[in-house]
């Protein structure tokens, strides 16, 4: 397989990569952009961990390949937080206990991004609506609702 | 939403019982935490496993030379190759039976489909996948065995030469024949649970490298670090030469209690030299990781005409699949918990696992408690329906009291606080919900569960923890737990953070390291906060009693005139900060750390029939209730509301204990509703995660946990483990709630709707 070369704005910074070019975008994240913020889960589409933002859509990186997104504009969570401070969606999942092991909750905060940027009107069925591609084993996602739900009402949209 | 229902004359405290936001949760938001497999070593070889296609098979021949040819294949290793391909079967308690071993790569016979082979090891991973496909192994099929009771009868095909009963564990307590020649109202009931996957998110994955003093290292998502001795049995190197790390977990559910990547990292590491990556796929974890025990349990029960139980007659069958792991100790605790939350004094109980040729059944969350809700709770709504009581008042009518006996023996030493769990539920539930159209049965659901915590006393278990105090004041931990995701370290760190009077912030906990954090036992048997929390609790109580030496040394003061306060130890003349109370115990000989072990009660094993005075250290009940709304024309199950009550006799962190009970009513509402791993003849259809239906936001209801603190429990500030009883209920909630709807209960896991509409039929109300 031959190497291609990408480019793509990641996180507001541009960023080139050399891989096959069946790369996966989860997989060319990590190893050609070290973005071990997203994690792969099932690499079949189906659990949603690797939920990157491309151009604003939420879309899951292991069933995009890195060639299909050359130009794009990619956003995971890095993109949140202010240094070390947490961004108001980041500090409601603190707050109602949604992060537990933690391995769904870069895609899951990417998803309910994507849903606080909408201008929809955030209600808890909204909420669990939107967040269905994304799969949470540990927290029965009551804790993601409430958090996502809390951050609308304050206007958040990061 | 959570409300906490608090005893009367707690011990008041800052850190402890306050909904304390999770350090590692923080980390985790980040994006800063590394799981196990976010480490990646220059020059570091992958490896991948060749697995069985058959569920049945000898093989024949075995030939990597094809597979060797690939450019970047560095090595394939079969089951000759490893040093130690045996490892040893340890059910302690199970005496009698055959006790094959499992194999790290199995060398003439296959036992179940995906069962390893091979291992190959590439410098890449393109390189491993077209090597992979190139291992040669020729498989002669051999006949196979799928069903666990036709695995038990005479001519069924041997899944290992000692035959095919694993285990057997029965109870017999009083006369039941008696009770029920004598009964005014038998009950009978039959029950099926099927298997299903832990479906965590984090696959199972690590790296491996070799230090310079020649340790095996292994970084890797794993339950417990201490099978760095099986690991160094199988490459033949003493325990010292191996070290496990096991960083935060992206889940375990005790799929992650067995071992999965970590010997083959050893061996790869061992004779390459070069550190070695491994991560199986989703579709391996699925296809051949080992699953929940699918069980058929028939009960007859006897009562009173006002429903007081007189006496079970409880049959069961267990698939253990093809390998032993722990199937020995889930049987135990299916038996064990047979009865469920009630007390009954004739009991006889007999319980078997059998081997096939399916998938090996081994630790989930719940293990064995779990199955047996379907059948006590069906058997106590049939008796409530039988009598014509309600089905809360003949809960609260049977429900344990403190000092009954369970019937393997055991008495039950700490409140039973069942009823309030139910009041708490049945309150909370509130009014039914309209149906949304009139093709579609409201229905409400109760059901109530009982599980020990804690390893069963024969384990000999213990927990070891070390506390120290730095000069700068800070607190350190060390405590060789592994983190499942549960805020198994945060409730450490709160712990002794209330004992030495710090901000939790100021405690740093080093966890999960078999060479460098004293070693505390497996994150498995809701064992972890009841057994590392007392260690810490122990140690912290002794390093306070220093602290507080080392002041009186430094200033002449009586210990008794000291205390540990907010910054320090309070003195007569005020507060001694923290960072000169070290130096004066520097400088007076006083140690400024403490380890300390905590040690389980004890027993003698038990074989066979269970009968001891001590089984397991303490219980935790609860108490679920649901709203169901059923679609006559489908038998679609749609959950409205779930409400679950436990009493938790205190807890640690409230936030974590709240997200512990909703998690595990989800992974519930799986269990009743949607999963399950198919199986044709022993091949296991279930290959891919969309095939495999784990709930999503949108099929979730609304959850409400009701916290409730009775004070009473064996761990750290009376704490009962609340890590796994909540998962036991969910699946006779929703039975109950639909038998509720439409007048017949679903008696088979999962209730898919075909088997839903059977009973919208026979409950004769569509």
């Amino acid at each position: 397989m031959s190497h291609v070369e990408t480019r793509m704005t990641l996180n507001g910074k541009e960023v080139t990569g050399h891989a096959p070019a069946d790369t996966t975008l989860v997989r060319w994240l990590r190893e050609q952009a070290h973005a071990y913020e997203v994690k792969e889960g099932c690499n079949e589409g189906t659990c949603g961990t690797c939920t990157v933002l491309v151009d604003g859509k939420a879309t899951t990186g292991c069933t995009t390949l890195a060639v299909q997104v050359d130009g794009a504009r990619v956003e995971t969570s890095a993109c949140l937080a202010d240094g070390d401070e947490l961004s108001p969606l980041q500090a409601k999942f603190w707050e109602t206990g949604a992060a537990q092991c933690g391995f769904c909750t870069q895609g899951m905060l990417m998803s309910a991004v994507e849903l606080l940027r909408s201008g929809e009107k955030v209600t808890p069925a909204k909420v669990r609506e939107h967040l269905h591609g994304n799969l949470c084993r540990c927290t029965g996602y009551q804790a993601i609702v409430n958090a996502v739900v809390a951050a609308a009402e304050e206007g958040a949209t990061r | 939403m959570t409300e906490t229902v608090q005893h009367r004359g707690a011990e008041t405290t800052r850190v402890v019982n306050t909904e304390v936001k999770r350090q590692d949760s923080r980390e985790k938001l980040l994006g800063k935490t590394r799981y196990a497999g976010d480490f990646d070593i220059a020059g570091q070889l992958y490896a991948k496993l060749v697995r069985a296609p058959m569920p049945s098979a000898r093989i024949v021949s075995k030939d990597a030379s094809a597979a060797m040819e690939v450019p970047g294949v560095v090595a394939v290793f079969f089951g000759e190759d490893v040093p130690n391909n045996e490892i040893p079967t340890n059910t302690a308690g199970i005496k009698g039976r055959p006790q094959p071993p499992s194999w790290v790569l199995t060398t003439e016979r296959v036992r179940y489909h995906g069962e390893p082979v091979a291992l190959v090891v590439a410098e890449n991973t393109r390189a491993l996948a077209a090597a992979e496909a190139l291992v040669d192994i020729e498989y002669e099929p051999l006949p196979v065995v799928s069903d666990p009771e036709a695995a038990l009868e005479d001519g069924s095909p041997l899944v290992h030469e000692g035959g095919n009963l694993l285990s057997e564990w029965n109870i017999d307590r009083g006369d039941v024949d008696k009770a029920f020649a004598d009964a005014p109202v038998v009950v009978e009931g039959s029950y099926e649970a099927q298997v299903v996957d832990h479906a965590y998110l984090e696959p199972e994955t690590g790296i491996g490298w070799l230090d310079d003093e020649g340790v095996i290292n292994i970084k890797v998502s794993t339950q417990e670090i201490e099978h760095y001795r099986r690991i160094a049995h199988v490459v033949g190197l003493p325990d010292s030469k191996v070290r496990v790390q096991a960083p935060y977990l992206g889940g375990g559910f005790g799929g992650k209690e067995d071992m999965t990547v970590e010997p083959y990292i050893a061996l790869a590491v061992q004779r390459t030299g070069r550190p070695v990556k491994m991560t199986w796929t989703r579709q391996e974890s699925l296809t051949a990781r080992a699953k929940r025990h699918p069980v058929r349990m028939r009960y007859r029960t006897a009562a009173t005409e006002d429903g007081k139980l007189l006496a079970h007659d409880i049959d069961i069958v267990s698939d253990a699949g093809a390998y032993p792991l722990l199937s020995g100790f889930v049987l135990l605790y299916i038996t064990l918990n047979a009865t469920g939350p009630y007390r009954c004094d004739n009991v006889r109980v007999r319980s078997r696992a059998a081997f096939t040729n399916n998938t090996p059944g081994s630790a989930f969350r719940g293990f064995g408690g779990m199955q047996p809700v379907l059948g006590y709770e069906g058997q106590i709504d049939k008796v409530a329906d039988a009598t014509g009581k309600d089905r809360v008042e003949v809960r609260k009518r049977n429900a344990y009291k403190r000092g009954d006996r369970i019937p393997a023996g055991q008495p039950i030493e700490t409140a039973v606080w069942l009823e309030q769990c139910i009041d708490a539920v049945m309150e909370a539930i509130g009014p039914r919900p309209e149906p949304s159209s009139p093709e579609h049965r409201v229905g409400l659901g109760l059901a109530c569960n009982v599980q020990p915590y804690g390893r069963v006393a024969w384990m000999n278990d213990s927990a070891s923890a070390w506390v120290g105090c730095e000069r700068d004041g800070g607190v350190v931990v060390r405590c060789g737990v592994p983190d499942v995701g549960g805020g198994q370290v945060s409730s450490l760190a709160q712990i002794a953070a209330e004992v030495l009077h710090v901000p939790v912030e100021n405690v740093t906990v080093h966890f999960g390291d078999s060479s460098r954090t004293p070693l505390a036992g497996r994150t498995t048997a809701t064992r972890q906060l009841y057994m590392s929390g007392n260690a810490v609790l122990s140690a912290a109580r002794e390093l306070r009693a220093q602290l507080i030496e080392g002041v009186a040394k430094a200033t002449g003061c009586a210990e008794h005139e000291l205390t540990l306060a907010e910054g320090g130890v309070l003195t007569p003349d005020g507060v001694v900060p923290l960072p000169e109370v070290v130096a004066m115990c520097m400088a007076n000989g006083v140690a400024i750390n403490a380890m300390k072990t905590f040690f389980a009660p004890t027993a003698k094993p038990v074989t066979q029939l269970i009968d001891s005075e001590r089984i397991v250290p303490d219980f935790t009940f609860g108490a679920h209730a649901a709203y169901v709304e059923v679609d006559t024309r489908t038998g679609q199950v749609r959950p409205l509301r779930y409400v679950a009550a436990h009493d938790v006799g205190r807890a640690i962190n409230p936030l974590s204990v709240r997200g512990q009970i909703e998690g595990a009513i989800v992974q519930g509402l799986g269990y009743a509703l949607s999963e399950r791993i198919v199986y044709d003849e022993a091949v296991n259809l279930t290959g891919a995660f969309y095939q495999y239906a784990i709930p999503t936001a949108a099929d979730c209801p609304e959850i409400e946990v009701k916290v409730l603190e009775s004070g009473e429990g064996v761990g750290p500030f009376n704490a009962r483990g609340i890590g796994e009883p909540p998962i036991g209920p969910c699946a006779s909630t929703i039975a109950s709630a639909v038998e509720d709807a439409v007048g017949a209960r679903p008696t088979t896991l999962p209730m898919l709707a075909e088997r839903v509409l059977k009973c919208v039929d026979e409950g004769g109300r569509a």
